[in-house]
């Protein structure tokens, strides 16, 4: 397991290498100058000049790269060129409501749709299975954009019950007031297409030989379900999992902005508003880091799950 | 003496399903049969005689959608009916005092947990006692059931184990509470024949041991002659037969148990012609064909000579290691035209992988394969696509090998498509149902998908799609193995009359040496990769020479006469 760990990691060092490689092309080339944009009307050759000498943008290509590498290599991306602050910063004073966000509507959202496709995969066939394959499908067809201003609408605006957006420093304020609305929505957003699959995933291991086995075991269904199908359908539920976690990110980004919630995606949004570029390579460079992590991560869990996964 | 009261019997049982659109369709027609406390019954007949369906309906484990228990029907387990009793009383009968073992061990264990615990569970559940004693009494399980090294198969997953490991842990799941009554489904079916009668071993001396009632359920008569003490015969949902084990044998009164005791092939026989169900059911009475001589003859030339072939696999292991594994060490022989080859082993003999090398669906590591002179191993692909065409395959398992999306006309026109046999569709079209109608099959089948078909039909279709290619050599890898014994006497029966007619070249690759024996004309015994005996037919199987040979045809079913030399007094 440590020698699979260790060689994984290893072969991210070359895929990171062809990220930062790409990365640094699209700037130089597609990108513009930068300096363009940080003069605004200012626009003498002289302060072109100057701009070019202060981001380092005069010297030769092959010394940008290495000054990008030794960026990466010390994870210090200097500063933002739009608030002057050190990019590290910035970001670090972000990831606290991005990850509050995403990681509860990813934990909630996972426990009710699993807990939901068992349930009416248990009950197959019934009115109650119909009817939530039903409502599934009704609500799968429906854009985000409108449960977001609907839930702005009518719950916030309307009802009164959630405060229609804003975002505090204190973490407790933030879990009781702002939160629930935003996690609302995300969790609903997500439900449908995830009980549908969820369920299927069950139905499918429901027809396996092994819970005839558990049946004429004389388990009770509640067991069978909650113990021996349901490790079982983890598998492909894990993989969708893994799978939907970019849609999760971009969801967020879509949350952050209605809610004023002042995360990474906002932060995204902003950065390339502005063409900040240090803090679009930063970010650009943690989300590459961050999917080749949760890739090995999804291996490993599988192992977890499924003794017959051979780790190579 | 007053006869006890039968532990279990089953009276008028009628069981029917209905299909999506509203058919019924009754699977059990009423039977009434009784199994005493302690002796063994052998449910017997071919797939879709409702035997397991019967077992099923005992257990109440049959679905409970689409599927109807006529109200006239009983099952008395003890004196009580299990078909009016409630899930909690069932629940406590599943796994406590009726036990089940069921034909495919691998699916039937849950894979993702490991085999003690599954075990533990069992005895936790019925016994109620703790983890602790529980995990002591499964390891004292899996020391009767005769599993090595019990305490790290307790820690082990299924697909760690082989076959025969597999159904014996089973095995002690089922017998894990002390059941009253045992039903084994075909528990030997998936297994090869040396742990098929380690199997059946284990189940009678376990019998005896615990007195246990025992309903045993196999499409092979001639399985059952060894330890079961009365025998029903099903066909089509009911009852044909139903005797004590010694009148079956001696004095068959049904047409269909003679028929069953007669199709499957012998040790000291070998009819031109197979007899199938239909000649002992039909008015035309049945003859004994003439006997037909096997072995390479002086004139016979070589089609297939192989020369030292060796297979390996590579996984990788460790930090930087890399492991091989040799699965086919060395072998060597030659296939005449229009003869046979059958090759012999176990699961993990290699001979499977013999196969595949052959047609170059796995990567020889060494040695040649000399097709009418020419090495195919160094072939360009280009050169082999002409060598393709003349050799082919025909798969064991008849429901995987199949493409389910594809339509039987899809199926046999795409190698032809291929090939470029025939000039146009409706060419092809038309060749594709003649090959049908040669393997007997209706030429309507063809727009049919695989699913519509049994197991037997679909073994046709596989072959016929190897025909469509005018092959010279086929490769029959395990192709009657998954099959009923009645189907398979069909199956082999056309599978010789297209050597005749053809002139093919068969290398037959096979668990069963009866069903060698019947087909080939040389045979060659592997075991771990290696030849151990490669001898004609007759010879091979009069005197053989290697240990491997005589432990591989002791373990063959041989009939009554040898049943009742083994049998425990």
């Amino acid at each position: 397991m440590l020698a699979y760990i260790v060689r994984r990691v290893w072969q991210m060092v070359p895929t990171l290498f062809g990220v930062m490689l790409l990365l640094f092309v699209l700037f130089n080339w597609v990108g513009g100058d930068p300096s363009y944009i940080l003069a605004g009307k200012n626009l003498s050759a002289e302060a072109l000049a100057g701009i070019r000498q202060q981001l380092g943008l005069d010297l030769p290509l092959p010394q940008q790269f290495l000054i990008f590498v030794k960026q990466v290599l010390t994870l210090d991306f200097g500063t933002s060129w739009s608030t002057q602050q050190p990019v590290s910063t910035l970001l670090h004073s972000r990831i606290g409501p991005s990850l509050l966000l995403t990681g509860s509507i990813l934990l909630l959202g996972t426990v009710l749709a699993i807990g939901i496709a068992a349930l009416v995969a248990y009950l197959r066939g019934s009115l109650t299975d119909r009817l939530v394959t039903l409502i599934a499908t009704c609500a799968m067809s429906v854009s985000a954009l409108v449960y977001i201003i609907a839930g702005q609408y009518w719950l916030a605006f309307k009802g009164g019950w959630f405060p229609i957006m804003g975002w505090s420093d204190s973490t407790l304020d933030n879990l009781l007031h702002y939160l629930p609305l935003p996690l609302l929505l995300g969790v609903i957003v997500g439900l449908a297409p995830d009980i549908r699959f969820y369920r299927s995933c069950f139905v499918e291991e429901l027809g396996h030989d092994y819970v005839r086995t558990a049946r004429a075991k004389g388990l009770s269904e509640p067991v069978i379900m909650l113990k021996h199908v349901l490790r079982n359908a983890m598998i492909p539920v894990v993989t969708s999992l893994m799978m939907s976690l970019p849609y999760l990110m971009m969801g967020a980004m879509l949350l952050e902005t209605f809610f004023g919630i002042p995360g990474m995606g906002k932060e995204v949004v902003m950065a390339v508003e502005r063409s900040d570029f240090p803090v679009i390579k930063a970010i650009t460079i943690y989300i590459a880091l961050a999917t080749m992590l949760f890739n090995l991560l999804t291996d490993i869990i599988y192992k977890l799950i499924d003794p017959r996964v051979q780790l190579h | 003496m007053n006869p006890a009261p039968p532990l279990l019997s089953v009276r008028k049982l009628r069981v029917s399903f209905r299909d999506e659109h509203g058919h019924g369709a009754e699977a059990v027609k009423g039977i009434s049969f009784d199994i005493p406390a302690g002796k063994t019954v052998a449910l017997v007949g071919e797939s879709g005689s409702g035997k397991s369906v019967t077992a099923m309906a005992i257990t109440r484990l049959l679905p409970e959608h689409g599927c109807h228990i006529d109200p006239g029907s009983e099952i008395l387990f003890d004196g009580r009916n299990l078909l009016t009793a409630s899930r909690r009383e069932l629940r406590c009968l599943r796994g406590g005092d009726i036990a089940m073992v069921f034909q495919e061990p691998m699916s039937s264990l849950n894979p993702v947990f490991s085999v003690g615990e599954q075990i533990i569970e069992t005895l936790m559940l019925h016994t109620g006692v703790g983890r602790k004693a529980a995990q002591q009494r499964a390891l004292a399980l899996l020391q009767e059931v005769g599993l090595p090294a019990p305490e790290r198969k307790m820690r082990s997953y299924p697909h760690q184990l082989s076959g025969g490991q597999q159904q014996r842990v089973m095995i002690a799941m089922a017998i894990a509470c002390e059941p009253k009554l045992l039903i084994a489904d075909e528990p030997t079916t998936a297994l090869d024949v040396t742990i098929q009668q380690q199997i059946l071993q284990l189940l009678t001396t376990l019998q005896q041991k615990h007195g246990m009632a025992v309903l045993f359920i196999s499409h092979d008569l001639e399985l059952v002659g060894q330890f079961a003490d009365e025998v029903v015969v099903m066909h089509h949902g009911s009852i044909h037969e139903h005797a004590p084990v010694q009148q079956i044998f001696e004095a068959p009164q049904d047409a269909y148990t003679k028929a069953l005791l007669r199709c499957r092939p012998h040790l000291d026989r070998r009819p031109a012609r197979l007899p199938v169900i239909r000649d002992f059911l039909g008015d035309s009475c049945h003859f004994e064909p003439p006997q037909r001589e096997r072995g390479y003859q002086a004139e016979d030339r070589v089609i297939l000579e192989v020369q030292d072939l060796c297979v390996d696999y590579h996984s990788r292991h460790g930090w930087f290691g890399r492991h091989s594994q040799r699965a086919v060490d060395g072998v060597s022989f030659r296939l005449m035209r229009g003869r046979t080859l059958g090759i012999v082993g176990e699961s993990g003999s290699g001979k499977s992988t013999l196969g595949l090398a052959l047609m170059r669906l796995q990567q020889a590591s060494a040695g040649r394969v000399l097709f009418e002179g020419e090495d195919m191993l160094t072939l360009t692909p280009r050169q082999l696509r002409a060598y393709k065409r003349r050799i082919q395959i025909v798969f064991q398992n008849p429901y995987a090998s199949l493409n389910p999306r594809c339509s039987v006309a899809q199926i046999l026109t795409e190698p032809m498509l291929l090939h470029g046999i025939g000039c146009d569709a409706e060419e092809r079209l038309q060749l594709a149902g003649d090959w049908l109608e040669h393997v007997g099959l209706p030429r309507k089948a063809l727009a049919k998908y695989p699913h519509e078909f049994s197991g037997g039909q679909r073994q046709r279709i596989a072959i016929a799609r190897c025909l469509t290619m005018h092959p010279e050599i086929l490769i029959c890898d395990e192709s009657v193995s998954a099959l009923d014994v009645s189907v398979q006497a069909q199956v082999l029966n056309l599978l010789q009359s297209l050597q005749d007619e053809l002139g093919l070249s068969y290398l037959f690759i096979s668990h069963d040496l009866a069903v060698v024996k019947h087909l080939s004309d040389q045979v060659l015994v592997m075991q771990q990769g290696r030849c151990v005996e490669l001898a004609d037919a007759d010879t091979l199987y009069a005197a053989p020479q290697h240990p491997y040979t005589r432990q591989l045809l002791d373990a063959i079913p041989q009939g009554w006469p040898h049943c009742i030399r083994s049998r425990p007094a």
